[in-house]
């Protein structure tokens, strides 16, 4: 018995080696879904498991809040909050930055390190250099990306606008921390480096800068294990409010761990996507595969029976042929899989400012991937290892009983009389074997699925530009104040150098609560119609801003559950200082609303009801929107405003920047211009990372089914194929036949490819939706027409590999031999 | 030896040569091992008329047939049909050769499985210059009621004279037959053999029938005697039995 299995096996091994590039092609499909899967799922790992190692031994805080000013006596009330495990309080202040030979402002984050050397939680990684000295008010520490960004290095100087004066500061130290992580500045889509700074500095010396003596504006928390973040978040809140405390956040609301967070949600949606389909066209290749094999192999089979092997170690020889094919591929994507997983977290390295990298090698993927695979390759060997089993031998040895062919209805009704006996051949033998036509057709549509999920993304991130960058923001720069002004200040921004047009905009942020659901976002306050930043309805059309009512966005009318006309609860966080009294402000008046045009009055404690009277496109972030005067109203706070978007003259540009750094007012500084360039590079360059990578992995998938089916189709029709060239068919002719028929499967094909690759793209984007971002579902043609144009490539170069073969069809053998 | 050029007996119209092989010779090398498969075979075959090569397998007849058919090549030794000079022919010449000018039957019929009797002859009618129509072709072999039906639904018999009918519909000048009985019983086989003789009759065609079955020789005209990959002698029939006569 031991010599008889040895024999097997060395059939096996021949087997293999003779079927080499049917054996490679399928391995090379299984290969994408593994390496697509450890890719992702090690990506994931490693990335999870830096920012867990970071966060730990950085103190990374759980709940943040800031507020206006409050005494640091709360300290001990705050600590004593049931959960609290340490406290940390700060002073957080933006700042407008001056760097030497760079014209634009740069936005700057000053926050204060404790004098006592003390840090608490937030530590920074120390790079280089050190810390600044307690008390001093001309050291300041940056974060890396920034200092790279523009080549500080210790010792470097830059110019800092403080509490309305300039200040030169000295670099003592190069720093990472793991609240920057990724480090993007206020109002921007994607890190700038260049224009968002991190500044450390002593707090004593801020303290006074910013006149905060004894107070802190700013405080973190860490919570002990099994507490309840809810209910500290609550407690702060409660301990805040009269200090203008602007809410309470988790970290999920923090916007470098919600970056991060979204890019695992990304890496976690490709791990669940893609590996499946790869996995599906292995078991269908190896169904196909092993059935022509078999039906080939019958008489051995036979003879195998009649020698006296058992039918299981036959249909064993089979499963363990197949298990080594799925083993080819699993060692490919194996490797694969950890060198570019291992190559995309360092990728990682340029958004996600990590002091060190934990590559997470977890074996369980590896031991998942491989019982994925291996049971893909089972299941697909099924049906024709089962054929093996119930084999007779008597009749193994027979030849098989020749395919019966019929006529189809069609023909009956004349409709193919037209073509060729040559193209009958083709269009009978995919009508013989539906499902195996049906299945080729679904595995090169898959293909051709992937593309189209790979290369929407184009389409869909340029749809996200035009619609956001240029329908809906028009202005070249955004100005925030530190303080809320008067309104008389959008006329002194108008005389700000080369301006052309002001529009002021006031920002509250606020708590909305829809019955069970709540979020925390901003109202922005603007004017009825707005010029600069406009809002697009969902069908992009500019909208107006009622009277009175609140625009929200789409997303936020899907997290809050709101339709128009409903009411929503507003709760004004961030030290509301307006009276407590019911004010009327005009009600929205619409079919929608019917007569609910009723006063919304304003309740206790900053509680106001306000209707939903529009929604909005909007891709980035969640917003609500209101008339400027109802919302100041509504406050009761004067007419204020929190900043202006501007318009200018681009050859005064420089004296504008100049200008701009020199008005204490201006907090920070948003140019639209640069982030779009910004978020054009950032985007294409990862998008096109991905796309060579997808485009490769269908064409594997491509080439894989359409070389499998015309191998198979080869050795089924050879005889068939060696009897029309004795009849004097040219090998054009012959090769026609084979090639009909793939033509029409891989034809067929395309349009199943479109719709899959939309559906594909759907759940993607769906996957992919968060707070921070949405892509919209945007296909346009030219990437469906791209799609399929790779996969008839594919497809013909397929085809050329097998034309060689039926070149060098054995005529004479054929005549010899019966099937 | 005897004059293998011998003119056709019986003064039947046609009586031209069509084939000549002079000193065919085949030389197949699989590794070490070289075999002789035709040692110098000199053969005319005569227009209308009804060969048989007879002899017993590997003694080379098949491959003489495949040369002259224009599947295979000799190693040395030429082939002329009508003034052409075979061995000279390109591979793609060669395909237009077989288009035009030579019917095959092979013992396992070769036909297309996925293409009814009526198409299977449609097949070669498609590109053949000057055809009959593919049900005349298939009257001729007494299957006009069998016009729809798919190889799987046809006996073997039934499929062998598809493929005559096949052969015959473009009007050939020569039909070439490779043990089209071997794979048929026998009564079977006379409907077959009463299919090649009609053909023969009724349009002339130059038929060469290899077997090794020594009762259909009685059939030809002539029959070539095959051994170790020589003609070692030629007969001539004085009676051409009837197919139904003869007896194996």
């Amino acid at each position: 018995m031991v010599i008889a299995m040895r024999m097997l096996d060395k059939k096996l091994v021949r087997d293999l080696v003779r079927m080499w590039a049917q054996v490679l092609a399928i391995a090379l499909v299984l290969a994408s879904g593994v390496t697509t899967l450890v890719l992702s799922v090690g990506a994931y790992q490693s990335l999870e498991e830096t920012r867990r190692a970071y966060y730990e031994r950085y103190r990374f805080a759980d709940v943040f809040a800031n507020l206006t000013r409050a005494p640091k006596r709360l300290e001990t009330q705050i600590a004593g909050i049931e959960g609290v495990g340490a406290v940390e309080m700060r002073v957080a202040k933006a700042a407008v930055l001056d760097i030497a030979d760079f014209s634009p402002p740069v936005t700057g984050l000053v926050l204060s390190l404790p004098d006592d050397g003390q840090v608490r939680l937030n530590r920074p990684y120390i790079r280089s250099g050190r810390l600044p000295e307690a008390q001093s008010s001309l050291e300041a520490a940056v974060n890396e990306a920034f200092a790279k960004a523009h080549g500080l290095k210790i010792g470097s100087q830059f110019g800092a606008i403080l509490n309305g004066r300039k200040r030169q500061l000295t670099v003592t130290g190069i720093l990472l921390s793991p609240e920057f992580i990724y480090a993007i500045g206020p109002g921007d889509l994607v890190p700038d480096d260049k224009r968002f700074a991190v500044i450390w500095m002593s707090q004593g010396a801020l303290e006074e800068i910013f006149d905060l003596d004894g107070a802190f504006n700013s405080i973190s928390v860490q919570l002990l294990l099994g507490a309840s973040q809810e209910g500290v978040i609550e407690r702060i809140d409660q301990i805040l409010k009269r200090y203008g405390g602007a809410g309470a956040f988790a970290r999920e609301d923090q916007t470098s761990h919600a970056f991060l967070d979204a890019e695992l949600q990304q890496l976690r949606a490709m791990s669940r996507v893609l590996p499946p389909i790869f996995l599906f066209v292995t078991a269908f290749l190896i169904n196909m595969t092993l059935t022509r094999l078999i039906a080939l192999e019958r008489e051995q089979i036979g003879l195998f029976k009649a020698l006296g092997y058992g039918r299981y170690e036959i249909a064993g020889h089979y499963v363990k042929l197949v298990l080594a094919i799925a083993a080819i591929g699993i060692v490919i994507g194996f490797g694969l899989g950890t060198y570019f997983g291992q190559g995309l977290t360092w990728l990682y390295q340029e958004f996600f400012h990590f002091p060190f990298l934990v590559f997470r090698r977890d074996p369980s993927i590896y031991l998942i991937a491989a019982g994925l695979s291996f049971s893909a390759a089972v299941l697909g060997a099924l049906r024709a290892v089962a054929a093996v089993v119930a084999l007779s031998p008597a009749v193994a040895m027979q030849p098989p009983v020749p395919p019966r062919y019929r006529q189809l209805w069609t023909e009956r009704l004349g409709l193919f009389r037209h073509f060729s006996q040559l193209t009958m051949i083709s269009l009978r033998h995919i009508i013989r074997w539906p499902v195996r036509a049906a299945l080729t057709t679904l595995g090169v549509s898959l293909a051709g699925a992937l593309l189209i999920v790979s290369l929407f993304s184009f389409d869909s991130v340029e749809h996200m530009i035009d619609v956001s960058f240029f329908l809906s923001q028009r202005q070249d720069a955004t100005l925030s104040l530190a303080d809320e002004r008067h309104v008389r200040a959008v006329q002194a921004a108008g005389n700000l150098p080369g301006v052309m047009r002001v529009e002021p905009f006031r920002s509250i942020l606020v708590r909305m609560r829809n019955g069970q659901y709540e979020k925390k976002l901003p109202i922005q306050g603007m004017p009825a119609d707005p010029a600069l930043l406009r809002l697009m309805d969902t069908a992009l059309q500019p909208v107006s801003l009622p009277e009175g009512g609140l625009v929200v966005d789409k997303r936020v009318a899907e997290l809050l559950h709101l339709r128009l006309g409903d009411v929503v609860e507003v709760e004004i966080l961030g030290g509301w200082r307006g009276a407590e009294r019911a004010v009327e402000i005009p009600g929205v008046r619409g079919a929608n609303i019917g007569d609910a045009a009723k006063p919304l009055a304003r309740g206790p404690r900053g509680l106001v009801n306000v209707a939903v009277a529009d929604i909005v496109e909007s891709y980035f972030g969640l917003s609500a929107y209101m008339n400027l005067p109802a919302l100041n109203r509504l406050m009761d706070e004067g007419n204020v405003i929190s900043g202006v978007h501007l318009s200018y003259d681009k050859a005064q540009e420089n004296a504008l920047f100049e200008k701009i750094k020199a008005t204490p007012a201006v907090a920070s500084i948003g140019l639209r211009g640069v982030s779009v360039a910004k978020f054009r590079e950032t985007i294409e360059k990862n998008i096109t990372t991905m796309v060579t990578i997808y485009v490769g992995l269908a064409v594997v998938v491509a080439f894989g089914v359409i070389y499998n089916s015309a191998r198979i189709q080869l050795s089924e029709q050879g005889r068939e194929l060696a009897s029309l060239r004795v009849l004097g068919f040219t090998k054009a002719e012959v090769s026609r036949v084979l090639f009909v028929e793939l033509g029409l499967l891989v034809i067929a094909a395309q349009p199943l490819a479109w719709v899959l690759g939309y559906g594909f793209a759907w759940l993607m984007i769906k996957g992919f939706a968060s707070d921070l971002y949405r892509i919209p579902l945007v296909v346009n043609a030219s990437t469906y027409a791209w799609a399929s144009l790779v996969v008839l490539s594919s497809a013909i170069v397929s085809a050329l590999v097998v034309r060689r073969r039926i070149d060098q069809l054995d005529l004479i053998a054929v005549l010899k031999t019966r099937e | 030896m005897p004059s293998l050029h011998v003119t056709k007996p019986g003064g039947a119209a046609g009586e031209g040569v069509i084939f000549s092989g002079r000193n065919l010779t085949k030389i197949y090398r699989t590794g070490e091992l070289e075999v002789r498969a035709l040692n110098g075979v000199d053969l005319d075959l005569f227009e209308g008329e009804m060969l048989v090569l007879l002899g017993p397998s590997g003694s080379g007849k098949s491959t003489l047939l495949n040369i002259l058919g224009g599947l295979d090549r000799p190693t040395s030794g030429s082939v002329i049909f009508k003034g052409h000079n075979l061995t000279r022919l390109s591979e793609s010449e060669l395909t237009a050769y077989r288009r035009e000018h030579v019917g095959f039957v092979f013992q396992f019929y070769n036909l297309i499985p996925s293409l009814t009797a009526r198409e299977n002859v449609g097949l070669v009618t498609e590109i053949a210059s000057n055809p009959m129509r593919p049900e005349e072709a298939l009257e001729l072999v007494g299957l006009g009621p069998r016009l729809n039906h798919f190889p799987s639904q046809l006996s073997g018999g039934e499929q062998q004279r598809v493929a005559i009918a096949r052969a015959i519909a473009k009007r050939p000048e020569v039909l070439l037959c490779d043990e089209p009985t071997g794979a048929l019983d026998s009564k079977t086989g006379i409907l077959v053999l009463e299919a090649l003789v009609a053909v023969n009759r009724e349009l002339a065609t130059t038929t060469a029938v290899i077997t090794h079955n020594r009762a259909i020789k009685d059939i030809a005209q002539r029959v070539a005697f095959f051994a170790d990959g020589k003609i070692i002698r030629v007969e001539e029939n004085e009676r051409q039995l009837d197919p139904a006569d003869i007896e194996w």
